[in-house]
Formats: C-alpha cells, structure tokens, sequence
C-alpha cells in the first residue's frame, strides 16, 4: 500500500516537474517582447534594404527636391514684408531683415546637408551589399564595421529564436511571394472548410526537398472532390514558387515549413 | 524496480518529444491571386487516314484542331483559363500525347496541358484526351470517347466540362444549350420565333415559324424540355415542347394574362403567374394531373416566380410594399418574406441551381442592373449596368448569367437590336453570345450528358 502510494506520489511530482519544464511557455506572459522588437528592427533593414536602396534613394531625392521647393515657396513672404510698408523703416528692422533673409537663403543648404546626412546613413546599412564596387576605398572601413554589426545580430538572432516563429519580415515576405503563385480555384463551395495544410521539407536555398499534404485522408474521400482540387493548386503554387523567399539564416528554424492555405476569406469576399 | 527505471524513460522521452513539435513553423495563406490559370490546348493528333476520312464525311479539314479549337475558346470564355497561343508550343501534338516533355511546356508558363488524340475506328469517331499538371509532371486526367462523327462538337463541349471540373472543382456548363427568342425586323413589327443553339452559339436552329408570338421559353432543369408562352388566336397559352423529338403539348389555356411559366426542379410542375379577375397571382400546375393551384393570395401584383433548387422555397417580386420587390416563401406560400430593400425597382428573380445566390434584374434612375443576391437578401452585388437589360438565367453550375440587352432607338425608330450577353459572378467577363438574328429571353439548358 505504502509503497504504491510513494511510487505514485513521485510518478505525479515527476510528471508535474516535467511539464513544468517543458511548458514553461504557458506561465510565461507575452510581456517580455520589446527586445524581440528591437531586434526585428534590424533585421527588416538586412532583409529589406537591398532591394529598396534605389528606392530610398529616389525618395530621399524627392524630399531633397521638397525641401527645395519649400523654400522657394518661402521666398514670395519675404516680398510682402517688403511691400507690407507704410509703417516706418526703421534702420534696426532694416539691418535685421537683411540678417533674415540671409539666413533664408543660406537655408537651402543646412536642408540639403541634412539630407545628405540622411542618405549617408542610408548608405552606410543600404549599400553594402551591391554598391560594394561603387563605394570608394574610404568606405572600407564602415563597410566592414556594417558587416561585423550584421553578423552580431544574426548570431544572437539565431540564439534568440532558435526554436521559434519567423520574424514578421520573413513571414510578410514568404507569404507575398505565395500570393502571387497561388491560383485560386473559383469553383469552390465558399461554406465548406477550405483549408489545406502542406508540411515542406526546404534545402537551404529555399527550394523544395519534400511536400506534404497532411488531411491528406480528405483528399479521397465522397464529396470531397473539391478539396483535390484545392490541394492541388496549393501544391502547385508552391512548385511554382520554388525557391522559397526563406531568411538567410537559421536554417535550422524553418528546414521544416508548414503552410496553411486557406482559401475561405478570398473566396467569400 | 527496473520496470518503474524504463517506465521513468519512456515517460521522459514521450513528453519531451512534443517539444520539438512546437518548432515547427506554420505560415497562413490566406490570400492568392485569381488570374486565369495558364493551359496550353494542344491540337489533337490525327492519322492520315482517319483525317481524311472525317475530312470527307464532316467537311472540316483537321477534326483534331477544330476540337481542340472548342475546347480552348470554351474554356477561354469561362474568363477562368488563359489558354496559351500555340505558336509558342515546342512540342508536336503527336508526342505530347504521349509523354510530354514538362519542361517545355513550363517554360511557356503552362501549369496544365490538355493533348489528345482522334482516330477512326469502324466510322466511329474515337477521341482519347489526357490532362496534365505540368508543375508535378503526372497526369491528372485520362479519358476516351466514341460516338457518331457528327457529334464531333459535342466531344469538345464535354472535353471542356471535364477539364473545367477537375481544375475548378466545380461542374461545366460548355456541353449545354440556350434557348432564346429570335428576332427580326422592325420593332413595331417583330417577328418572334423560337430558336436553340449550342452555348458557343453554334448549331443554331428555329423552333417555330413565327407565325404566332412566343414568350419566355424555360428549360426543365432535368430534362430537355421546354416551356413557353405562346398567342393563339390572342389567347395567352403555355406550351411544353421536347427538343429531342420536336413534340408541342398544350398545357392550358389561361384566359387573362399569364407570365413566365417555369418549371420546378424536378420537372414536374410548371410555376407561373396568371392575372385572374383582374389580380395577378402566382399558381402551379402538376403536369401529370394538370391541377392547378393557387400559391399566393393576396390583392397585389405577384409575378415572376422561380423555385430553389430543393424545391422548398420560391421567389417572386410583389409590389404588396408599394414598390416592385422580391419575396421568398415555402413552396406551399407560407411565410412570405421579403428580401430586397435597395433603392429601386426589383424584377425577374431567378434562383442559383447552386441554391447560393438570387439573381435579378434591377431599375434605380433610369438604368437597368443585373445583380444578385444571397437568398436572405444580403450581399447584393450588381454585375452590369446598361441602357436596358433583363431576364437573366443561370448556367445549369450557377457560375454564368445570360441576359438580354436592348439598344435605344435613334429619333426615327431605328438602331434598336437586342442581343444576348453573359456575364460571370465576378462582373468582369462580360461577353456578347453572337446570335445570327437578334435575340431575347434566353434560358440555359442543363447539362446534356450527365
């Protein structure tokens, strides 16, 4: 009797330390975020700088020419203020004006420094990658200092999330790419359960070692015909896609990949 | 004590294993893109010897391409395909058929592929067709046919309903007919005959001899038949007419006005509105016993009544609120409803053979809309908008609308033309169906083979 008693008494105690340990994600609060934040910050400019530099640099020429337009806009109030008048000139308001203008006009430049402080910044996170050639030898240095910041960040990225969801970047980038690929098959009843899940194997260039259908039962049963079909074209959005858009990095994180194609919301809407 | 050790281990490893469950990454498709999907028709292949003997005996050059031709602008008009140009093709129909090379057909962008073949066995025409997915490289398709020559265009019909089914999900609608009202000559003096044509408007035939005016003809969803409105000796009567045979029955005569009769869903009744002692209202008539029975009851003018495809509710419009709108009730006129409450003026419900949707025709300031709407009256959704436009009926998969439209007439009379338009559920593919005279009222046939 005793002896059940201790052998069940400490089965219980393992069992509730065990999950206590395992699940350790259930008495955790959603709290402890901020410094995911951060980091997601830098990563959004690693992954999404490269393809927007030229971009950013047009938008950065935009604003320069904004700023330009600013001021010219600004000059015209200058000559009401000379033509405001009747009101005596006196000498002191004279050599002010002067000043003041003066400074206006001196005004286009500190913009224009300004931005070219903006665009320097950019540079320096922008351009690594592809105006490597570009950039002059005096760059090196910042050049390599990006890289060595980069290379922190991703190997304390890979410490951090091992064993956790992409970052919002990479999944917004994933699932864009998906989008496009994804053919849509109009035909189906919008009140039945339209989704399919596909479990992927991925190489680390994002193409596909192994697809998975994992209802995959459904597929064949009476009255199901529609799901087939459904199948099928995610299937086939996913061959179309190959290689995935996955990061860079952390292989180990995503090698595995599950994708829920839901067709519902398109449909209904 | 060695048993509760490995019992410890086991039960260690079992619920350590979840954990690596947790890692796996799930993302959410949600969102796709509804293009057309592009398919390469190739033509389908042909013996010399069996060209030539279906050469002589249909008058058509290459039956292998004039199939393939149906098939690719059938499935061009569901506004649902993209079938490539085969200019671009790589491969010869002949090989295709038998194994294509997937690269090829990748490389135009193709993601399905349909090959085939067409022989002549015993003077019979013979058409085998497969359907492939090119991105998984592997048949998806296979099937074969053998019928009287003649029959040739049916063959394309049914090979795009079979290729529509298995990459939508849903059932064609290409191996069907409409029936329409044909017209000519001026519009103080029309002459209105019967006419029936292939979906692609092809094999288009008179019925009548338009000798008498005839009105809202009516498809049996089950079977081909037809019910229609015609004047004899200027009495309103209802007609049934078997396309197959060219049989004409004379339901009844209704004295009085009598609209749109139609049939119920499992053919067996007509449905109609007939005007008696000066109100209109909506009655049934078993066509076995040819009971009539009054549906509704009520002082105002019911019209327009067509049943859901379970046959447990019918939709009609009433201006019992003042204005035109449309109702739903049980098939016995219980628990009147009504549904639509947009602005405007709400005609000629039809109900989805996919029990989904209401299909109707609109007036708001002066301009006609087909639209539709659930069958509880939300979502209404208006597809097209035009100078004057109505009667829409489904297509027998409730994916397709096909409607008349009228054009004004200038200052002497003239310029005026109706002709027949579909328009898909999505409101963008919009297309005139070319009709050899002008035409009106049309209604879709179920499909021919099932």
């Amino acid at each position: 009797m005793n002896r059940s008693l201790i052998t069940s008494s400490v089965l219980h105690v393992i069992v509730i330390i065990i999950t206590a340990m395992s699940l350790p994600f259930l008495s955790k609060k959603p709290i402890d975020l901020p410094p995911i934040v951060s980091v997601e910050l830098i990563q959004i400019t690693e992954k999404t700088n490269i393809p927007f530099a030229p971009k950013a640099k047009k938008i950065i020429e935009e604003v320069k020419e904004k700023e330009k337009k600013l001021v010219s806009e600004q000059a015209p109030p200058k000559k009401v203020k000379k033509k405001k008048p009747d009101s005596v000139p006196m000498p002191e308001d004279k050599v002010k004006k002067v000043e003041k203008i003066k400074e206006d006009k001196q005004s286009p430049e500190k913009i224009d420094n300004e931005v070219k402080q903006v665009s320097e910044f950019e540079k320096k996170e922008l351009f690594d990658p592809n105006n490597i050639a570009a950039l002059i030898d005096k760059s090196k240095e910042e050049k390599a200092n990006v890289v060595n910041k980069t290379d922190k960040v991703t190997q304390d990225q890979v410490k951090n999330f091992e064993n956790k969801g992409l970052s919002l970047s990479e999944e917004d980038a994933l699932k864009a790419q998906i989008f496009g690929c994804w053919s849509i098959p109009l035909g189906l009843p919008y009140n039945e359960n339209l989704l399919v899940r596909i479990k992927l194997e991925l190489k680390p260039d994002g193409s596909v070692i192994k697809s998975e259908i994992l209802d995959h039962v459904r597929m064949n049963k009476p009255g199901q015909g529609f799901y087939k079909v459904l199948a099928e074209s995610a299937l086939r959005a996913i061959k179309l896609c190959q290689p995935l858009r996955v990061p860079s990095t952390g292989y180990e994180r995503w090698k595995e990949l599950q994708l829920n194609f839901d067709a519902r919301e398109m449909l209904e809407g | 004590m060695n048993y509760f050790k490995n019992f410890f281990i086991y039960l260690i490893i079992v619920l350590l294993i979840p954990l690596k469950s947790f890692s796996l990454i799930e993302v959410d498709i949600t969102r796709g893109n509804l293009n057309p999907l592009p398919l390469a028709v190739s033509p389908l292949s042909i013996d010399d010897k069996s060209k030539k003997s279906f050469e002589k005996l249909l008058k058509e050059k290459n039956i292998g391409e004039e199939i393939s031709s149906i098939v690719e602008n059938n499935l061009k008009t569901s506004g649902l395909f993209n079938p490539l140009s085969k200019d671009a093709f790589l491969q010869e129909p002949d090989i295709a058929n038998l194994k294509p090379r997937f690269e090829d057909w990748n490389l135009i962008k193709a993601q399905a592929l349909i090959t085939g073949k067409v022989s002549n066995v015993d003077d019979k025409l013979r058409v085998e067709f497969r359907l492939w997915d090119v991105l998984a490289g592997k048949e998806m398709m296979a099937l074969a046919f053998t019928t009287v020559p003649t029959n040739w265009r049916r063959v394309g019909h049914i090979i795009s309903d079979k290729v529509y089914e298995r990459l939508t999900g849903e059932k064609g609608y290409f191996d069907t007919r409409i029936i329409y009202v044909a017209e000519e000559g001026p519009k103080t003096k029309r002459i209105k005959k019967l006419a029936i044509m292939d979906q692609d408007g092809a094999n288009n035939k008179f019925l009548t001899l338009g000798n008498e005016l005839v009105l809202t003809p009516r498809f049996n969803p089950t079977s081909q038949m037809v019910t229609y409105l015609s004047y004899f000796r200027n009495l309103p009567r209802v007609y049934l007419l078997d396309i197959e045979t060219g049989m004409q029955e004379v339901v009844g005569d209704f004295p009085g006005m009598t609209f749109a009769p139609r049939f119920s869903p499992d053919g067996k009744k007509i449905i109609m509105s007939f005007a008696k002692d000066g109100n209109s209202d909506i009655y049934t008539m078993d066509l076995e016993n040819r009971i009539v029975e009054k549906i509704t009851n009520h002082p105002s003018i019911d019209t327009s009544p067509s049943y859901s495809p379970d046959g447990k509710y019918i939709c009609f419009n009433s201006d019992r609120s003042g204005y035109q709108q449309i109702y739903v009730m049980n098939s016995d006129g219980s628990r009147v409803k009504r549904i639509s409450f947009g602005k405007g003026i709400y005609g000629t419900p039809v109900w989805s053979p996919r029990g989904d949707l209401i299909a109707f025709t609109k007036l708001h300031k002066g301009k006609f809309y087909i639209g539709v709407m659930r069958t509880d009256g939300s979502g209404e959704r208006l597809l097209t908008e035009n100078f004057y436009q109505e009667a829409p009926s489904w297509s027998p998969n409730g994916r397709v609308l096909i409607f008349y439209r009228e054009t004004k007439t200038d200052q002497k009379g003239e310029g005026f033309s109706a002709k027949l338009w579909s328009i898909d559920l999505t409101g963008y593919n919009e297309r005139m169906v070319k009709t050899p005279t002008d035409g009106s009222d049309p209604s879709w046939s179920s499909l021919l083979s099932n």
